[in-house]
């Protein structure tokens, strides 16, 4: 082959960067999320027609991202709920992306923890006192996701099987296992479970406080249990190197299993959350894609449970402002994701920037001078 | 026997739609990338077609020029979602799950959001039949098999071919591998995995578009496209990662699927209501049981490729 003999300098050379400054790397997230927005701004310009005709009505298409969470108390209160149920699964999922098992059965394990909640709520509700039938709800929406996250765990442990690819699977079988049985239990076939009257959470200020601040408690809960506990490092050892952990004495597959097993309990709890909390009923979109959106949600926190109550509160933001905008604007329900996905390519893109640097060609010969 | 044989047809045409997808996705899993993306990709290279087809539907060009600039149309948006999702993960070297799941909430949105703008009386009414070439107008059931089924049946084993036969192929897979020897033997890790990303990504976008104006045909196939996107990738492992597997899997994918509607036909089964969801369940648990077998057998040709799902920096040791 006819190649030049002496290596040509590329134009462009990447390394990694030295961990930089946290308020550097938060203001180039910063920074991403604006051009995000006025890509978001271009976007709109292109698909809504109200705003084609009057484009100076751009104003309030950013001012409505704001109305849609903030303009009343009971949009506040609903951003507050919505944001603590994205939270509490994206919490769920935390501890085995620490450990590097790429779950992406959220959505599967906590549908079968409202699943399992109102089937007891279902067959025992009004039967035995309220007090007693929440907490036998709560046992089954944590042990079936326990289950559920147990499955996969299991299979990875003993034999390595994929699990990103395994717990994907799991999710429609959750799926399908929920319409089974709403056509079983409801007999006009509809499919559609009325809301129970029994099985609901007491209420502490008004319907949501409570959810909140369980959700807020297991954040912190959550953090001190990563960070500062024995089993929160042995999960990251294990995320880092299996076998480091094996030369260290770490039992992998038992950190494996236990790790699952918590993080289908919190799924569970997160279930129960909506069921017994919110729904008491249950339909194949309880969950409603929550599971796919909280694994971007704690991977844009970088799995850190504290900074995921941002970046919970940042994506519900604008899934929320995004609504009120095909509200107010007469655009299509899907408008939301759009905006939800423009976002989020410019935040993944931009951490790029924060974890490496690039050199250019005749840059790179200048610091080699020096180095000379 | 012929309900049977209506049956095993309609279950062909409708696994068309996953050979697109999944043999789309396994060329970029061969090169390292598990691109969850798929179902976004898939939905907005239907958009794309659809777009073309709505320009030109009542426009009176001769009909192989429509049916090519439709294909054509769904190819390029969906190749432009394919180097969307290699510039964040390829370039930038993101992290492949989230980057794919933020391309599928985006591309599936876009594409309801697009479809809902549209007039279904001028991109789907009289171009649908022109897609159903050589069969349309025909009373039995091969009327529903027309030209892109055929190019789904070609594209697989082409695939298969160029995977397998040949030395892009062994790139390709060597890349998928274990990316840091192939780029020490000196093959272009960056180009292969472009070009594999983009081309598998046309592929799928095509299964979208085959689906929405040739075997649904209707109004609303749209909305229901998603859940055969992540059935497409479910296939993948079913198929263990060989394209040409995809068209005996998509048959036995669709014909699961499609089985709940056409059992009710056949007078000595009997089908109560709960045994549907059962049975579209099937598709997913049998998959399991693929990925679990294959797993425990541990035979390296069944296996996902070593390096799916992780970036590759040179400089990273």
């Amino acid at each position: 082959m006819a190649h030049a003999s002496e290596a040509r300098e590329p134009l462009l050379h990447l390394s990694k960067r030295p961990p930089i400054h946290p308020v550097k790397a938060w203001l180039i997230r910063l920074a991403a999320l604006a051009l995000g927005l006025l890509v978001c701004g271009l976007a709109a310009f292109l698909l809504i027609d109200k705003l084609k005709s009057n484009p100076e009505r751009i104003g309030a298409f950013y001012y409505t991202f704001i109305k849609g969470s903030f303009s009343t108390s009971r949009k506040l209160w609903k951003f507050l709920k919505n944001l603590s149920i994205l939270l509490c699964i994206a919490l769920a999922l935390t501890p085995s992306f620490r450990m590097r098992f790429w779950n992406t059965g959220a959505e599967g394990q906590t549908l079968v923890g409202v699943l399992g909640c109102i089937a007891v709520d279902f067959y025992l509700g009004g039967k035995i006192p309220e007090w007693l039938l929440l907490i036998l709800m709560l046992i089954a929406a944590l042990a079936s996701s326990a289950v559920w996250a147990l499955i996969p765990a299991l299979f990875k442990a003993r034999w390595n099987t994929n699990e990103t690819l395994f717990t994907l699977m799991m999710n429609y079988v959750a799926t399908f296992l929920v319409s089974y049985f709403l056509v079983i239990w409801v007999s006009n076939g509809s499919s559609s479970l009325p809301k129970l009257k029994t099985g609901k959470l007491p209420t502490v200020g008004n319907d949501y406080l409570l959810i909140i601040l369980i959700v807020l408690l297991l954040a912190i809960g959550l953090y001190i249990y990563l960070n500062y506990s024995k089993h929160g490092y042995e999960i990251s050892v294990v995320g880092e190197s299996v076998r480091t952990a094996q030369y260290v004495g770490i039992n992998v597959k038992k950190v494996i299993i236990r790790t699952m097993g918590l993080n289908g309990l919190l799924c569970g709890l997160a279930g129960y959350l909506i069921g017994a909390g919110l729904d008491q009923s249950v339909t194949i979109n309880s969950v409603g894609g929550q599971g796919f959106t909280a694994i971007m949600v704690a991977w844009l926190a970088g799995f850190n449970p504290l900074v995921m109550i941002i970046t919970a509160g940042l994506i519900q933001l604008l899934n929320q402002g995004a609504a009120q905008i095909s509200q107010d604007f007469n655009v299509s329900g899907a408008f939301p994701d759009v905006i939800v996905g423009i976002i989020l390519f410019f935040i993944i893109g931009c951490e790029f920037f924060i974890n490496y640097q690039i050199h250019f060609r005749g840059k790179a010969a200048q610091e080699r001078g020096i180095a000379k | 026997m012929n309900v049977w044989l209506n049956f095993l047809i309609d279950s062909l045409a409708f696994g068309a739609t996953f050979i697109y997808g999944s043999t789309g996705e396994i060329l970029t899993e061969k090169a390292g990338h598990l691109n969850l993306g798929i179902p976004g990709i898939m939905c907005m290279g239907g958009a794309g077609g659809c777009l073309m087809l709505n320009l030109i539907g009542k426009s009176g060009l001769p009909a192989f020029l429509i049916v090519l600039l439709g294909i054509l149309s769904a190819l390029l948006m969906s190749m432009l979602m394919g180097l969307l999702y290699s510039f964040l993960c390829v370039t930038l070297r993101a992290n492949q799950n989230v980057t794919g799941l933020a391309l599928t909430t985006f591309g599936v949105g876009l594409m309801k959001v697009i479809m809902s703008r549209m007039d279904a009386t001028i991109y789907l009414v009289g171009p649908k039949m022109l897609y159903r070439w050589p069969f349309a107008g025909r009373q039995d059931s091969l009327q529903c098999l027309g030209v892109m089924f055929f190019m789904a049946i070609l594209i697989a084993l082409l695939s298969s071919y160029v995977l397998f036969r040949t030395k892009v192929g062994l790139h390709l897979r060597a890349v998928g591998e274990n990316p840091a020897t192939a780029d020490a033997v000196g093959i272009n890790v960056t180009r292969y995995k472009y070009l594999a990303t983009c081309i598998g990504s046309g592929i799928a976008g095509l299964g979208g578009f085959y689906y929405i104006i040739d075997y649904m045909a209707s109004q609303e196939a749209y909305l229901s496209l998603e859940a055969f996107g992540w059935l497409s990738i479910a296939l993948v492992i079913f198929a263990l990662w060989r394209p040409h597997l995809t068209i005996i899997g998509s048959t036995v994918f669709g014909f699961l699927f499609s089985a709940s509607s056409f059992i009710t036909n056949i007078s000595w089964i009997h089908v109560t209501m709960a045994m549907k969801p059962i049975l579209k369940m099937l598709p997913y648990v049998v998959t399991v049981i693929v990925l679990v077998i294959s797993s425990i057998r541990n035979k390296r040709e069944n296996q996902p490729p070593q390096s799916l799902g992780l970036p590759y920096f040179r400089e990273e040791r």
